[in-house]
């Protein structure tokens, strides 16, 4: 239910923080070692994306884009589950997570 | 045609049939190798080729026109539509070839009988030679023998085709077995220890000058077929005539239309046509006159009088004959040649084979006829060979040279005698020769063999008196000594004999009774025909005459010579000292020989009702002429043999030489009797002319020419630098630069530019996610421009 009074953000604003969000996720996925970190950035971009989704879904009154976010977020868990498991994994053998040191393979 | 000439094929399939006998069952009829079974079947086998020859005579006396039996068809061309060429092989039986198979069979088969004893021991002197004992002597006796009478009855077959052939093509093939036959028995010995290379030389060297004569007897058969479409004696011989007679278009047999004649025929169809068919086709009617010969014959594209093609055409058979009957310049071969056994000498050099020539010449009288010119030249050639040859003879010291230049000189006469128009002269000369040299080489054989016994005998004397004494030790040195030692005295050298008469008088007498018949002494045969070749002579020609008196005077004085020092005075030599006579094998042919020289004038005695032979020839020989008896030539003649008789004996037999070592008496008369015996230095002129330019020649083909040019130059220079050339600029530039360069560089190019772009791959996650992140950049850049823009 929608009062006239009620103020709406206008998209463009969501536009911004999506595009800053997933500024900020670039960032710390190209400065960050730590292999934890860098997730983490991924998925502040991946919701970032998210945000953008869902906020021309309301601008355009279309449901497709909540219905992506679903998928990207039913994506990004598995990748989670994935990713975490490689980072546990590489841990085992390398007793590190930063990338800097999986380099082995350099051309 | 008379029953009786149906046999003559068998007087060539007995000889051949004794060949094959011989040749694969000698060995087999010699189980024991002193036996004489092949010399038995080889003279049986000449024997019945006599009794052939003698029954064609009796048919011939009855029917002198004679024969033609044919064999079989030996070559059939078709040569136009109408027109077919054909060779038979026909069996000409006429008086001429009768007289040749008579003289061919008759002397061939005295010599195979003599030659039955002669080669057994010949055989056994080589085998001592060569030191064989046991089997290896056996079976080399084995060998030897019956090759020997292979060779022999092969020859024989061969002379009758020549001498039975019906046309010029069967002469020849007759006249270049023959040669063949001759070449095989000259080298017989080509494996002597110490002769057997000169031997193999005489023989290459009578086989080659013979070549020169084939070379001319081939032409002139070549040319004869193409101006008289024949090769057929009586085809050719009847144009012939009839071109000397009559109106020569009518002497070609065959009609224009036949052949296609076109008398406004161009020249370029008139050569095609000419080419095509060649034979008559040719002929082209010119002015024509009686006796004038000049028919064109063209040879190619230009013609020739008729005339001057028989010219050549006899000319060509004149070179042939000097080849074969060893005149000027090809006698060079016959003296060596003496290099064969001693039957071969008298048989094939000396009797039968070199009379191929006066036989072919005398076949051939027709074409002389129509060529006086090559007459003229026939007959000098005969008396320049019959005086050389004679003035040679006087100073030779082997026995057989002497003999054989003889030979040469005998063979000059009758070449004379047929060039001056005398063929029956000639023919009877060629008979009564065949008889009394066949006599003197056989005797002369029997001498060396009667020395080479004397030298047997000396050795076994001598080794006796030594060896019983001595023991084993003794007797090697003892035999080295004597190798070292006993140079055998030369049997065949006449200053090693003397006195042989006493020791060999069969030999002796029959030898004296031969060089009698050669002197030319009244009554043998060889007055009788020397005597009509001189008259025919002073018919003709005086310098003939001149040529052909001085060479029986020489004849009469070498003959002097030679019995004075072989049969009279002392032995010089040991050997000559033992010499003993020959069996009764190799004597009886002498006697039977010996009687044939005193007797043989018979068949032609020079006074009106006798000439039998003359007459006999008649039938056969077109023209044949009988010279009127002359008294005044037959006297000259016979004083002119007496001089020379008497002259040599008061040289050589009055005061004998004593020992081997002393100059011949006419050494004193200084360098002419080197010259002579140095035989004209023909030997060192041709070596000189021919030989050594022909050597240098192909001296300079092989070394500078094939060697250095061609192969050093040519081929390891030029080819091969070329080669190596090509290969180098094959192999470095392109295969090293070009080809490799390419494949190396792409090589080269994707490794360098995957060792730069290797650097990508840092490895470092985060510059592969910078790297994404600018692509996107990059993109939405673009996005945006295009948008904006």
């Amino acid at each position: 239910m929608l009062q006239e009074t009620t103020f709406l953000a206008p998209t463009s604003w969501y536009v911004i923080l999506s595009a800053t969000l997933f500024i900020m996720g670039m960032a710390g996925v190209l400065i960050r070692r730590n292999a934890i970190l860098i997730f983490m950035s991924v998925e502040l971009m991946l919701n970032s994306a998210n945000l953008a989704f869902v906020a021309f879904a309301r601008s355009f009154m279309d449901i497709t884009g909540q219905v992506f976010v679903f998928f990207v977020i039913t994506v990004a868990a598995a990748e989670v589950a994935v990713g975490l498991a490689l980072i546990v994994a590489i841990f085992r053998t390398k007793q590190s997570i930063d990338i800097d040191e999986l380099n082995t393979m350099e051309g | 045609m008379q029953a009786i000439f149906a046999i003559a094929p068998l007087i060539i399939i007995l000889p051949f049939a004794g060949v094959f006998i011989n040749a694969f069952f000698g060995r087999r009829l010699m189980e024991n190798p002193d036996s004489p079974a092949p010399g038995i079947v080889a003279s049986v086998m000449a024997g019945g080729a006599f009794t052939v020859a003698l029954l064609l005579f009796i048919g011939l006396l009855n029917d002198p026109a004679g024969a033609q039996v044919p064999l079989f068809t030996w070559m059939s061309i078709q040569i136009s539509p109408e027109r077919t060429f054909v060779i038979d092989w026909t069996l000409r039986v006429d008086t001429l070839s009768s007289i040749m198979m008579l003289v061919v069979t008759g002397v061939g088969t005295l010599i195979h009988i003599y030659a039955i004893g002669y080669m057994q021991f010949d055989v056994e002197e080589n085998v001592h030679k060569r030191h064989l004992h046991g089997a290896e002597a056996d079976e080399f006796k084995r060998r030897y023998f019956s090759r020997f009478f292979t060779f022999l009855n092969l020859f024989l077959g061969s002379m009758l085709i020549l001498v039975t052939g019906n046309t010029f093509l069967t002469l020849f093939v007759g006249w270049e077995l023959v040669g063949l036959c001759s070449f095989l028995l000259i080298g017989f010995w080509n494996d002597d220890p110490e002769k057997g290379v000169a031997n193999a030389k005489a023989a290459n060297k009578a086989f080659i000058v013979n070549r020169v004569g084939d070379f001319g007897m081939l032409m002139a058969i070549f040319l004869l077929f193409w101006s008289f479409g024949s090769l057929q004696f009586d085809e050719v011989f009847s144009r012939g005539e009839c071109m000397i007679e009559g109106s020569q278009a009518d002497c070609i047999t065959l009609s224009p239309e036949e052949l296609d004649w076109n008398p406004a025929a161009t020249s370029e169809e008139e050569e095609a046509r000419s080419g095509a068919i060649g034979v008559l086709a040719s002929l082209a009617p010119a002015e024509e006159g009686p006796g004038e010969l000049n028919t064109l014959i063209f040879l190619g594209a230009v013609g020739f009088p008729m005339g001057a093609v028989v010219t050549a055409i006899t000319l060509l058979m004149l070179l042939g004959a000097t080849g074969k009957s060893a005149q000027i310049p090809l006698f060079v071969w016959l003296p060596d040649a003496m290099a064969g056994p001693t039957p071969v000498s008298a048989l094939i050099h000396a009797a039968t084979m070199v009379t191929a020539g006066i036989y072919m010449i005398t076949r051939s009288n027709v074409l002389f006829h129509m060529a006086p010119f090559s007459e003229t030249v026939v007959a000098v050639v005969g008396g320049l060979t019959a005086l050389v040859a004679a003035t040679i003879a006087v100073a030779q010291f082997d026995i057989k040279k002497v003999l054989a230049y003889s030979t040469i000189s005998q063979l000059g006469f009758m070449i004379a005698a047929v060039g001056l128009g005398g063929y029956v002269a000639g023919i009877f000369h060629l008979a009564t020769h065949a008889f009394f040299k066949a006599l003197l080489f056989l005797g002369s054989g029997s001498v060396i063999q009667g020395m080479e016994r004397g030298i047997l005998a000396g050795e076994a004397g001598h080794g006796d008196e030594h060896g019983s004494a001595h023991d084993d030790e003794h007797h090697a040195e003892h035999d080295d000594h004597h190798d070292d030692h006993h140079a055998h005295p030369d049997p065949q050298d006449m200053r090693n004999m003397g006195g042989l008469l006493q020791r060999m008088p069969t030999t002796g007498w029959t030898y004296i009774i031969g060089s009698l018949a050669l002197a030319g002494i009244v009554p043998l045969a060889g007055f009788w025909s020397k005597d009509e070749i001189l008259l025919d002579a002073n018919n003709e020609s005086l310098l003939v005459y001149i040529l052909l008196s001085v060479a029986s005077f020489l004849t009469a004085f070498y003959m002097t010579r030679q019995v004075s020092l072989v049969f009279f005075g002392q032995p010089r030599t040991d050997a000559a000292d033992q010499a003993t006579e020959s069996p009764g094998v190799v004597t009886i042919p002498l006697i039977i020989l010996g009687a044939l020289s005193v007797f043989g004038g018979l068949m032609n005695l020079p006074f009106e009702g006798f000439h039998q032979l003359g007459h006999w020839l008649e039938y056969s020989v077109t023209y044949a002429h009988i010279p009127k008896f002359n008294l005044t030539v037959a006297v000259i003649s016979t004083v002119v043999a007496l001089a020379a008789i008497g002259l040599g004996w008061l040289v050589y037999g009055r005061s004998p030489s004593q020992s081997s070592e002393d100059q011949d008496p006419l050494a004193s008369t200084g360098p002419l009797f080197g010259f002579l015996e140095a035989k004209w230095y023909w030997d060192e002129l041709y070596e000189a002319v021919l030989i050594r330019p022909f050597t240098r020649l192909s001296d300079f083909f092989a070394n500078t020419l094939d060697w250095n040019v061609f192969h050093d130059w040519f081929h390891d220079t030029l080819l091969s630098g070329f080669f190596v050339g090509g290969s180098q600029i094959m192999s470095k530039p392109i295969d090293q630069g070009v080809v490799d360069g390419t494949v190396n560089g792409l090589a080269n190019l994707v490794s360098g530019s995957s060792r730069g772009l290797r650097r990508i791959q840092t490895g470092f996650v985060r510059n592969y996610a910078l790297v994404v992140a600018l692509g996107v950049v990059v993109i939405v850049i673009f996005l945006v421009a295009r948008f904006v823009l």
